[in-house]
């Protein structure tokens, strides 16, 4: 059974005309079979850039709401990141080259906000959870497993949906070298800025490397790398940005407003 | 088959027509709540990750 109301009345606009069966006609059931078929590719059209980008970004912002809420009143169901520039922080810096302090992530849960101005004036922002899966970008930006956290030396990689699942990173195009991109934790704000893009094949993990595209080099910089697909609707390539450490801001100083103004 | 839908239908065609727009939005509802999410991970554009990485 398919979309009754629409073959209705497609039929009624075709009034009487039939295709009379000559040799290689359709029968009318295989009309109707296309047909069927073609109005449920349209619906998945809608649904795809319609339904979905207004359900799962309206459920995006409402966890960005809840998370903020959580961060005003201490934040204490949310992992604690130390920020980087605490000299008390520094807890796991280790002979792994890694300076990333023990702080262990759960797979799947949101632990911080990512606010990028270019991609929609101050009020944009969707919630960074752990994790690549699937399941995991459906809810939002999902931060690469082993990669460095916010503000820390080496690569905070993050990535994101372009198409689809409220569409967080649709606009990872229109980011400039210098955009302020920031990452709210419970500490306080991360600030990094962007410093430039690339399109790289979806096998070049190295863009998720401590030192962005240069895997094994000992990191001494804190990068934030974005990932999504590239070109838009397609997975042929991945776009990249990368981002480097500026400050970071401890929760009680509060975040400069113009930190967030629309460069747009 | 739709011919056919259309002859079951009960009423007049004012009410065979809000019976078939029913019937239209119903399956609708079951494509865009059940089956189209059920197919994305599938789809090329779902993957934004770089793969085989950390």
């Amino acid at each position: 059974m398919g979309p009754v109301g629409h073959e209705r009345r497609g039929r009624g606009i075709q009034g009487g005309r039939r295709w009379r069966g000559g040799a290689g006609a359709r029968s009318s059931g295989d009309r109707e079979l296309f047909i069927t078929v073609g109005v449920v590719l349209v619906l998945f059209v809608v649904w795809q850039l319609g339904y979905v980008a207004v359900v799962d970004s309206r459920a995006q912002l409402g966890v960005v709401a809840e998370v903020e809420a959580q961060f005003a009143a201490g934040g204490a169901s949310l992992p604690d990141i130390p920020l980087q520039s605490d000299p008390t922080a520094t807890g796991g810096a280790g002979g792994t080259g890694s300076t990333s302090p023990k702080v262990t992530l759960e797979d799947g849960r949101v632990f911080a906000i990512l606010r990028v101005p270019r991609l929609g004036g101050p009020t944009w922002a969707r919630p960074i959870y752990e994790g690549v899966g699937l399941p995991v970008l459906a809810k939002g930006l999902g931060r690469y497993p082993n990669t460095a956290l916010p503000g820390a030396i080496g690569n905070f990689a993050v990535a994101g949906h372009r198409a689809g699942h409220g569409n967080p990173l649709i606009d990872i195009d229109a980011i400039r070298n210098g955009d302020v991109m920031i990452v709210e934790t419970r500490a306080g704000w991360v600030v990094y800025r962007a410093q430039r893009h690339t399109i790289v094949p979806p096998t070049s993990v190295d863009v998720v490397a401590a030192v962005p595209q240069k895997p094994g080099v000992k990191p001494t910089e804190a990068w934030f790398t974005l990932t999504s697909c590239d070109p838009r609707f397609s997975s042929t390539n991945r776009y990249i940005v990368f981002a480097k450490l500026e400050r970071v801001i401890p929760r009680a100083e509060g975040l400069p407003a113009d930190l967030l103004a629309d460069p747009r | 088959m739709y011919a056919a839908l259309w002859r079951r239908l009960p009423g007049n065609r004012l009410v065979k027509s809000l019976l078939a727009l029913l019937l239209f939005l119903a399956v609708v509802a079951v494509l865009f709540i059940w089956v189209f999410p059920a197919i994305t991970p599938f789809l090329p554009f779902e993957n934004v990750t770089v793969e085989g990485g950390p």
